[in-house]
């Protein structure tokens, strides 16, 4: 296809090539080796450990700059756990808290030109949402039994309609994890991937400053995408737990 | 935006990579596994180290900001209550300041009053004694003016060539100067 | 080669991104004219904005995801 294009047009269009894993030595890419994911997302981590460890270590009553950004953070997503999730969800707050900063240090990251956005792939992101899935349920099943399957059987709804509904819960309870997960990755690699189509037009001297503009626009558009599906997957998160620990509604 | 051109080489020359490098699932269990150190991880840092640091930070915020507000408080409430001890004392220095001028207005007035009393009394010996004196003055001048009523008669008396009798005309003049 | 076809199917599928930012536009419309009636009440409904922008954003990347699929894995 790329070579379609390069014939076609004289402009190289590869708005796919910046996703691609490499491993950072060697050619072979093993379970273990380190590659560009590794990298970045090993450099995601450091800045979590660098604002949330390194920022509050002088405990002052009177925050710093970066004191005050991490308890910002704290503030931010426990009060959308306490309000979202119920009281009780609070115990998942460090789960919750973690996620978030994950995605939102990855995404601000992959903003970075020349860089490897982690959460643009797809096996980030599914084991992101299954792990969620997988704590919504066993967490829905130890807490509430066999009534979390009230979930499914909408009791204010007609009897006869009851069965259809539970079938549309049920899948679209299943669905979750998918939604979840492609909702992510599919905003961040969209947005990505059109920068880069911008950037292939520019190889045209005549719409360079257009295309650049509209790169410039991309890029303010993606910093405000990055940080609200960080967002959006916390919040979702709670919403789920708040299904597992009171699945009455 | 890693694409420099012996990349893009690269990924053409692969032969496993299809056309979306999010689908090639050999690198599926690499990212996962990284994935999952990753947050093991920031999991483990957080729940062990940051989440309970800013916690306590926050709550120690609270505490200073609770007891802070509770000193606050405590001073006004204080002030308050110098406030109300000052109004009280400045009521008892004023009822004091009054009693004082009471008393020393009834000493005073009651020295004047002893003062007008003396000199009452003495204005009153005076006048006694004026009036004594008025009295004797008087009387000397009726008792003269009998003695002059009574020489005079007998002159008189005498000079008609009567026989004086001196009780008569002693009477006679009584009764004259009674009239 | 066979791609002439798939690439009328990802500019159909692309259509559905647009769609979607109708639906997009929609909830956001009808939350802005929901505050303004009553804008005490817009701060405490905020994350359902963002679910429900979220929700329909989701389906509008389904059909961008096709058309990728279309273009590049077919």
């Amino acid at each position: 296809m790329a070579t379609e294009a390069e014939s076609g047009t004289g402009l190289v269009f590869h708005p796919m090539d910046q996703f691609i894993v490499k491993p950072l030595f060697g050619d072979v890419i093993h379970w273990y080796t380190p590659t560009n994911v590794t990298l970045w997302m090993g450099l995601a981590a450091l800045c979590v450990i660098a604002l949330m460890v390194f920022g509050t270590t002088g405990r002052a009553t009177i925050p710093s700059r970066i004191q005050s950004v991490a308890e910002l953070a704290y503030g931010f997503i426990y009060k959308m756990v306490e309000d979202v999730a119920g009281k009780d969800a609070v115990k998942f707050f460090p789960y919750v808290m973690t996620l978030f900063l994950f995605i939102v240090f990855s995404n601000f990251l992959g903003l970075i030109p020349m860089s490897f956005t982690t959460t643009s792939h797809f096996a980030v992101t599914i084991v992101l949402a299954l792990l969620v899935f997988l704590t919504v349920t066993i967490v829905g099943f130890i807490k509430n039994g066999v009534h979390f399957l009230e979930l499914f059987w909408v009791t204010s709804a007609p009897l006869a309609l009851r069965p259809v509904l539970a079938i549309i819960e049920l899948v679209s309870y299943f669905v979750r994890p998918v939604s979840h997960s492609i909702r992510l990755a599919g905003n961040v690699m969209a947005g990505h991937a059109v920068i880069k189509v911008f950037a292939g037009f520019a190889a045209l001297a005549v719409v360079s400053p257009v295309s650049i503009l509209a790169i410039t626009a991309m890029y303010g558009i993606e910093v405000l995408v990055a940080f609200i599906q960080a967002y959006v997957f916390t919040i979702l998160t709670c919403v789920y737990l708040k299904d597992a620990l009171h699945p009455g509604h | 935006m890693a694409t420099t051109s012996p990349a893009a080489d690269a990924a053409h020359g692969a032969v496993t990579a299809p056309g979306m490098p999010q689908l090639d699932f050999t690198t599926w269990g690499n990212q996962i596994f990284w994935l999952m150190v990753t947050l093991v991880v920031i999991y483990v840092v957080l729940s062990r180290i940051a989440l309970p640091r800013i916690g306590a930070v926050l709550e120690d915020r609270q505490n200073t900001i609770l007891k802070d507000l509770n000193t606050a408080d405590d001073f006004k409430q204080r002030a308050l209550e110098a406030e109300k001890a000052y109004d009280a004392a400045l009521a008892a220095a004023r009822a004091e300041a009054g009693r004082i001028a009471a008393q020393t207005r009834a000493a005073i007035q009651a020295e004047v009053d002893a003062a007008i009393a003396r000199a009452d009394v003495e204005i009153a010996e005076r006048t006694a004694e004026g009036e004594a004196a008025i009295a004797a003055i008087r009387r000397s001048a009726t008792d003269s003016i009998a003695q002059v009523a009574t020489d005079t008669t007998e002159a008189l008396v005498a000079a008609l060539g009567g026989k004086a009798d001196a009780t008569e005309i002693a009477a006679a003049v009584a009764a004259q100067m009674k009239g | 080669m066979e791609g002439n076809l798939a690439h009328i199917g990802a500019g159909l599928a692309g259509m559905g991104t647009g769609i979607a930012a109708l639906g997009v536009g929609n909830v956001a419309a009808n939350f802005l004219a929901g505050a303004l009636r009553n804008p005490s009440a817009a701060a405490s409904q905020t994350a359902t904005l963002f679910i429900g922008i979220a929700f329909a954003e989701a389906l509008g990347i389904f059909s961008f995801l096709v058309a990728l699929l279309l273009m590049f894995a077919v």
